[in-house]
């Protein structure tokens, strides 16, 4: 299999490897950075459980190769903050019962904070629409919902929005 | 000390960890030198094996062994997986080996594994292995399967039949004979998964020092897994450590064991390497078992005022290719038809027929969703064929509060009288009724229909065992830390098991919630054990954690008392610490008391104590908890696309007393998802031969954000008076009475057309079928 030099910043540090062509994004990230917070659900695009942010922008780790990812700079939930510390999102997640078994919550917490970023005062179908693309099976998404929607009003009222 | 934390809100423990990507689940563990293994599956429902070609495979890169059958150790080699839940009506137990010998009687069924440096290489190998069959007649179809002239599903049976058991109580005939109406049924309810996000997985590895093989294994039930591959090894329990890590949801296919979980501790104790298996979710849809295939014509007897005289029927189960878990679910089907009604006389005749599909286990609801949605069909029946109102119909049906505790005149599968406990049904309905705004109904449908829109109610109403035995354990040890150890033999996939007994423990003891340090799914943390099921964890070992709790709080008095020198009554504890209630109000902390309850190496202890401040408790149910509830559905319908649109989902639930409303309510939740799942959407389609066509994502789906409305929840809580909590289960109680009133609500926004639904799922193609067969297309262009 050929290989390839790959240069990718995860979580504002920055990683060489030379990695084989066809080593999906989530398995580099899970198994040679060993960030095992991004999930594998079903590696063929639709649960979006290995949700990552790839420049800023929501993908999914496990339909990328890692060289395609090559000179990006690549979040997953390991880098929304420091550890031992938790997001406004992730607190509201806690707060909110927005997760179960917590195997799809990297991925729900990466497509929220794209969408938090992107619109600071989303609608609850706003909300339910950005996780169109995150399946879950065991809260029946109530709990993530309203965790959206209470993150989002935390943070206006911490913006002094 | 009042209840700080028993029936409160409190946050779960688990959720820091698994939100900041330290979950540490299957597929997170590392062990030096892992290998990783790829499984060689049949690609035919029903096919001999006449030979297996590894040569081409062995010689790719990274490869260490290519196994099959006569690979693997004895007796895995040649033992069937034994059946957990045997019973004497099972005419044909049959349970596949761990590896398949000679036949495969489903698409997916492994014939052997590769061993390879990584999951790439075993994959790319696995595809280079050549296996020869002869392709066999397959049974697609349990009511073709039952015929005298069908293929076998094995070919050496004589019969597809597995069980047919009678279930019969009262004067059937004479109910039916003397019925003012009789209405019949005949009803379907469909196969899907459980389709939890984390697929199965497992990890070996054998520590030849120690002689410890440790076993990963996302399962629920890592005892009865320890004492299956001790049975399948010949190795001592003692021998093998079963772990079940974090868990990515379970829903049931997770509690019974597959033959990964053989085959790969052997492959680990063979190359002397820890090694590694992690479904895909191609495998998953292929050989994680599904449920809910049953066929029923049923028939109901009432009088002239809709009051049930009797029910009677046949029932079809598809138990798929072998029978892991028993005759379990058809069994409480048939058991579970009777619901919270008076049903005076029943009958029901129950076949369990083998076909060439994945084997059928429990799913979310084990056999209920399929009872309730045959009882609440009829029910919809009767009220409509004698112009009554729907909820009114049940209503003059229910057992009420004062007939409790009510002997069905069954035996649950428990093996004991099927008696409810406790309930109240008419409340349950009458508060689910009140919160969707039921009376007001029918004002917001003809509202609806002169702006164009079709809406339509749905009723559902369950009786749910739950709360099986035969035990579950808790283990409460205070350690010199002063930090409380709890122990049990209970597992998590998600149902926030830890937070709960910590509440109940925390509360018994008077420690801090967050000084309990609690190991849970781990056979090396407590002896015995039984795993998650039946909704049975917080009645199994919630009460094992109230026990054993209520005995640690005595050892910590009476040792208190000692130390401090005062009375046991003038005891009490707080936040860790003994503090005497007399005096300057001295105090000792957990801490010293269990430092105290070593005692002194050769000192003999003071009369009464005993060793450490330690208790295990084996709670042991007398019975079934029955809980109960009612769902009622308003949905929306697109008659021109069969779209529907759930716009409002309200739930009363009776799970006794709430431990934890948080996450009860989750619980319901969740469950509804499901059944939302399961009623409109989940379709497991297997053409002719039994292939299975629906094995992603995109062709089976599962219910997204946009489908599940938040429900409205209420408990309607009675007291199980036969444990010492109060509680029933409420894991599945969401699922089971979903699809009875999501239909029954699109069978309602329909009612302009007079089309009928007697299946599940209820997918647009179906809706508008339905429809076009009703001549409502004609009629809607002709107006």
């Amino acid at each position: 299999m050929g290989k390839q030099a790959t240069r990718i910043s995860v979580n504002g540090k920055s990683h060489a490897r030379v990695v084989e062509a066809r080593l999906t994004l989530a398995d580099f990230l899970r198994h040679e950075l060993g960030l095992t917070g991004t999930h594998l659900g079903c590696e063929h695009g639709v649960c979006g459980t290995c949700t990552v942010l790839v420049d800023g922008r929501t993908a999914r780790s496990c339909l990328m190769f890692a060289v395609q990812a090559n000179g990006s700079e690549v979040t997953t939930v390991e880098g929304l903050v420091p550890d031992g510390e938790l997001s406004v999102l992730q607190q509201a997640f806690i707060d909110n019962h927005g997760l179960q078994c917590g195997f799809c919550t990297p991925g729900m917490l990466m497509t929220l904070t794209e969408l938090l970023r992107d619109n600071a005062a989303p609608s609850e179908q706003e909300v339910r629409e950005a996780l169109t693309g995150n399946l879950c099976r065991c809260t029946g998404y109530a709990g993530i919902v309203k965790a959206a929607l209470d993150a989002a009003q935390r943070l206006r009222a911490g913006s002094g929005a | 000390m009042g209840a700080k934390h028993f029936g409160a809100r409190v946050k779960r423990l688990e959720d820091p960890a698994l939100l900041s990507g330290r979950g540490r689940f299957v597929d997170d563990l590392k062990l030096p030198g892992l290998l990783h293994a790829c499984f060689v599956r049949s690609p035919h429902a029903h096919a001999m094996i006449r030979g297996i070609d590894s040569g081409p495979a062995m010689t790719l890169p990274g490869v260490h062994a290519v196994l099959a059958s006569d690979d693997l150790p004895e007796p895995m080699r040649r033992m069937p997986i034994p059946m957990l839940t045997p019973n004497p009506a099972i005419a044909t137990p049959r349970t596949q080996t761990a590896l398949a010998r000679d036949e495969v009687c489903y698409v997916g069924q492994p014939i052997a594994v590769v061993i390879a440096d990584s999951r790439y290489l075993a994959e790319d190998a696995a595809a280079a292995v050549a296996v020869d069959f002869d392709v066999l007649a397959a049974v697609g179809d349990c009511r073709a399967g039952i015929k005298d002239d069908a293929p076998r599903a094995h070919s050496d049976l004589a019969s597809n039949v597995v069980a047919r058991f009678p279930l019969v109580y009262g004067d059937v005939d004479a109910a039916f004979g003397n019925a003012a109406h009789v209405f019949e049924e005949v009803l379907w309810q469909h196969r899907g998964g459980g389709m939890a996000l984390e697929t199965r997985a497992v990890l070996a590895s054998h520590d030849p020092v120690a002689d410890m093989l440790t076993v990963w294994s996302g399962t629920q039930t890592p005892h009865l897994g320890r004492g299956t591959l001790a049975d399948l090894l010949d190795r001592n329990l003692e021998s093998i450590r079963m772990i079940a890590p974090d868990v990515g949801g379970g829903f049931g296919p997770k509690a019974i064991f597959y033959p990964e979980e053989a085959v790969i501790p052997a492959a680990a104790l063979k190359l002397g390497r820890p090694v590694k298996w992690i479904e895909d979710r191609r495998e998953h849809f292929l050989c994680a078992t599904q449920e809910r295939d049953q066929y029923w014509d049923v028939a109901i007897a009432v009088d002239a005022d809709g009051k049930i005289l009797g029910v009677r029927g046949r029932m079809l189960h598809d138990s798929g290719a072998y029978v892991p878990w028993g005759v379990i679910m058809p069994y409480i089907a048939a058991v579970t038809v009777p619901g919270p009604y008076v049903v005076p006389a029943y009958s029901l005749e129950t076949a369990v027929v083998l076909t060439n599909k994945v084997p059928t286990t429990p799913v979310r609801g084990a056999g209920r969703p399929q009872a309730v949605f045959a009882m609440e069909r009829l029910l919809d029946r009767v009220a409509r064929e004698l112009g009554l109102d729907r909820a009114e119909v049940r209503r003059r049906n229910f057992i009420q509060p004062e007939q409790m505790p009510y002997p069905v005149g069954l035996l649950f599968r428990d093996g004991k009288p099927l008696i409810y406990d406790s309930g109240d049904y008419p409340k349950g309905q009458d508060e689910a009724l009140r919160l969707s705004g039921y009376d007001k109904f029918s004002h917001r449908q003809r509202e609806a229909l002169e702006q164009g829109r079709l809406i339509g109610i749905g009723i559902g109403n369950y009786v749910e065992g739950t709360g099986l035995g035969p035990f579950e354990g808790v283990t409460v040890r205070v350690l010199p830390s002063g930090k409380v150890a709890v122990a049990t033999g209970a597992t998590s996939q998600g149902q926030g098991t830890r937070t709960t007994l910590s509440q109940i423990v925390a509360e018994q003891v008077g420690c801090r919630i967050d000084d309990i340090v609690m190991t849970v799914g781990d056979t090396g943390a407590i002896a015995q054990g039984v795993g998650a099921f039946a909704s049975r964890q917080s009645v199994n070992a919630g009460c094992s954690a109230q026990l054993a709790g209520e005995a640690v709080r005595k050892q910590i008095i009476a040792l208190a008392a000692r130390t401090l020198g005062v009375g046991e009554s003038d005891i009490e504890l707080e936040d860790g610490k003994a503090v005497a209630a007399t005096g300057n109000k001295p105090m000792v902390a957990f801490g010293e008391l269990a430092r105290l309850a070593q005692g002194i190496p050769g000192v003999s202890l003071p009369a009464g104590q005993t060793a450490g401040l330690e208790h295990t408790a084996y709670y042991t149910p007398p019975q079934a908890a029955y809980c109960s509830g009612t769902h009622v559905a308003e949905v929306e319908v697109d008659h021109m696309t069969g779209g529907v649109k759930i716009l409002n989902y309200t739930v009363a639930h009776d799970s006794g007393r709430v431990i934890n409303p948080l996450i009860v309510d989750g619980q319901v939740q969740g469950g509804v998802a499901h059944g939302i799942g399961n009623a409109l959407l989940e379709w497991m389609q297997y053409d002719d031969n039994a292939q299975p066509l629906t094995t992603t994502f995109a062709d089976y789906l599962l219910p997204m954000a946009t489908d599940v409305p938040t429900c409205v929840i209420a408990h309607v809580e009675t007291v199980n008076p036969l444990n010492p909590l109060g509680v029933k289960g409420a894991g599945e109680g969401g699922t089971i009475p979903a699809p009875a009133a999501i239909i029954a609500a699109i069978e309602d926004a329909l009612s302009p057309f007079d089309v009928h639904f007697a299946e599940t799922p209820l997918t647009p193609e179906r809706i508008v079928a339905a429809l076009r067969a009703a001549g409502a297309f004609e009629r809607l262009f002709a107006a």
